[in-house]
């Protein structure tokens, strides 16, 4: 699909916050505004193997990273995936190893925001610490194609194709601050520990 | 305030009591980062600003996950290591060394008590040692190699009592199987468990070891074994939970009918007992890892296939999990045996296991391993069909030319 094709809605652009602006709209002209495609994988447990197999994860390029992300789920999803788009998936998303080149190369394929039931520990963590962000929302209706927006800050998620709000569950403050600042090394240079 | 083992260790790294659900800013006793990690760390590290370690003799960097290098990519990510560690005077294990988890406890870089951070998913394996060990990624690495401080949730506990005495042919690799099915892949996620009971306190350091290591399987923070009756080579204080510490789930099991365990293709929580799979044809027989591939798992393969050689036309790969390791079955006479009966020995590291080098699996090949995983694509082939168990089933499996238990 390209940016062309996608469902539109007319709206007001949201008030900006560091947040929205990185799960929310990517293209605006005059009051039409386009919300990031959803790719739904209603499938619990995707370990880190399908996300990025262990063969592909020693290296520090990230095209070549973002080039196998997810492929043994679906070998077609660096190809289908816009910069900016969503991906959806249900219950404990991101299971299995430490690697951080799992939500490294799911960002470097363009995807914006991360919406599961829930996540596994580590994958969470890491995905604040590189600045995507990552919100668990339990129920939900959202299905691939649909348009949706993501208000971080307020924890709420917007399924524009179907005209419903789904509320996410809270962050700790610790975790707020670390993707406030773009990520944990960001952080870190901003306040030189923690603080 | 009755405190679990985490809500004690983490206390004492934050310098005040916490509960769980807290957020606390911990000191860390130590750091480790092998190849598959180290590189982005040390990459977010020099962006955080890093000119030194907040204390060089306390990094371990541990060039395991693909050793020796497979291609040039990964030969360049292993001379990063060594520069790096080169120039911050930190600890490097090269090559042959061996697997992380294993170099961690054999050179007491962790100990009882300490809460230890690793860029790794299994660095629970420490809780055998009464540490709180924690799987992180590398940016979090990277910012405690610079600060020294990590920051956690203290974490709720599952309390998990197993008693009653192991069958013959059973092991903790059993149990734990069995446990992974019960809790499921997510059954522990964000909390911590404790194993404790009769079963568990006879139990050597490599066996816990097993468990610590595989709570990760249950999505668990870490996996804290009770340490009555654990043995080490130095004096420690044991920490005990306190008697009416507040658990959210208590489970209790009685093991004594258990028959050794399987865990079938693509999870580590498609546990079924070797009963239904007795038969079942493969092609290669992996013995290694940070879960199975200590010196008492050497000598549980060596006791079945002491003069007798594997069934012809399968493989069995095995990677002991250290070089001491090896060098000691080496001196027991263990390695001529399994190599006598046919194995084939690599380089102590964890190769196979993550799909690295050193024994992918063809198309629809059957591997019967003693890891942890058997995720699809875990070894490297997502056509190959994983299933896991204890060693002896390993070695067994090997002989007979299908998934068997060993002659009683």
């Amino acid at each position: 699909m390209t940016a062309k094709e996608r469902p539109q809605t007319k709206g007001r652009r949201p008030l900006l916050t560091k947040w929205s602006s990185v799960g929310g709209q990517k293209s605006e002209t005059n009051n039409i505004m386009t919300h990031p495609t959803a790719h739904v994988y209603p499938v619990d447990n995707i370990d880190t193997d399908r996300i990025i197999p262990g063969k592909y994860t020693k290296t520090l390029d990230m095209s070549a990273l973002a080039s196998h992300v997810l492929e043994d789920l679906d070998p077609d999803f660096a190809k289908k995936v816009q910069q900016g788009d969503i991906l959806v998936a249900a219950n404990n998303f991101g299971c299995g190893s430490s690697r951080e080149q799992a939500p490294i190369a799911i960002k470097a394929s363009g995807i914006s925001v991360v919406v599961a039931k829930t996540f596994a520990r580590i994958f969470y963590r890491n995905a604040i610490n590189i600045g995507l962000p990552v919100v668990e929302v339990e129920h939900h209706n959202i299905q691939s194609g649909d348009s949706i927006s993501v208000d971080l800050e307020n924890g709420l998620v917007t399924n524009h194709t179907r005209d419903e709000t789904y509320q996410a569950a809270r962050m700790p403050q610790q975790m707020i601050d670390i993707l406030n600042a773009g990520g944990l090394v960001n952080y870190l240079v901003k306040h030189g520990d923690y603080v | 305030m009755a405190q679990t083992i985490s809500e004690k260790i983490i206390s004492k790294h934050a310098g005040k009591p916490v509960r769980a659900g807290d957020i606390a800013i911990v000191h860390v006793d130590g750091v480790m980062a092998t190849d598959a990690t180290s590189p982005f760390a040390m990459k977010s590290f020099r962006e955080m600003g890093g000119k030194k370690l907040w204390d060089s003799e306390k990094v371990s960097l541990i060039i395991d996950h693909a050793s020796p290098a497979p291609n040039e990519t990964v030969a360049n990510l292993h001379k990063l290591m060594r520069e790096f560690s080169n120039e911050m005077g930190c600890r490097l294990y090269d090559i042959g060394e061996g697997i992380c988890h294993q170099l961690m406890v054999e050179n007491a870089h962790v100990k009882p008590g300490d809460l230890f951070l690793g860029a790794d998913s299994h660095t629970p394996t420490y809780g055998a040692l009464n540490a709180f060990g924690i799987g992180v990624g590398s940016t979090d690495l990277a910012a405690t190699m610079l600060t020294g401080k990590t920051w956690l949730k203290v974490p709720k506990t599952i309390k998990l009592t197993v008693n009653g005495e192991m069958k013959t042919g059973v092991t903790a690799k059993d149990v734990i199987l069995f446990l992974v099915k019960e809790l499921g892949v997510e059954g522990a996620n964000y909390q911590v468990v404790e194993f404790t009971g009769e079963t568990i306190k006879q139990m050597t350091l490599a066996s816990r070891m097993v468990l610590a290591n595989m709570s990760s399987e249950m999505g668990a923070k870490t996996g804290l074994v009770d340490p009555s009756g654990l043995e080490l080579p130095y004096s420690f204080e044991p920490i005990f939970p306190d008697p009416d510490a507040e658990y959210t789930r208590e489970l209790i099991f009685d093991i004594s009918a258990l028959r050794p365990q399987i865990a079938k293709p693509h999870s580590p929580e498609n546990v079924v007992s070797i009963d239904e799979l007795i038969g079942t044809k493969i092609h290669y027989a992996f013995l290694g890892s940070c879960t199975n591939s200590r010196l008492e798992d050497l000598h549980a393969a060596a006791d079945v296939l002491k003069g007798k050689k594997l069934s012809n036309g399968v493989r069995l790969i095995i990677a002991p999990a250290s070089k001491r390791i090896f060098n000691d079955a080496l001196k027991d006479g263990t390695i001529e045996i399994l190599s006598d009966a046919g194995a084939t020995f690599i380089t102590s590291g964890c190769g196979p296991c993550v799909g690295s080098h050193l024994g992918v699996p063809g198309d629809g090949e059957v591997v019967i391993s003693s890891t942890n995983r058997n995720f699809q694509g875990r070894m490297g082939n997502p056509k190959a069909l994983i299933y896991l168990g204890s060693p002896a089933v390993v070695a067994a499996s090997a002989l007979a030319g299908q998934i068997a238990e060993p002659e009683k």
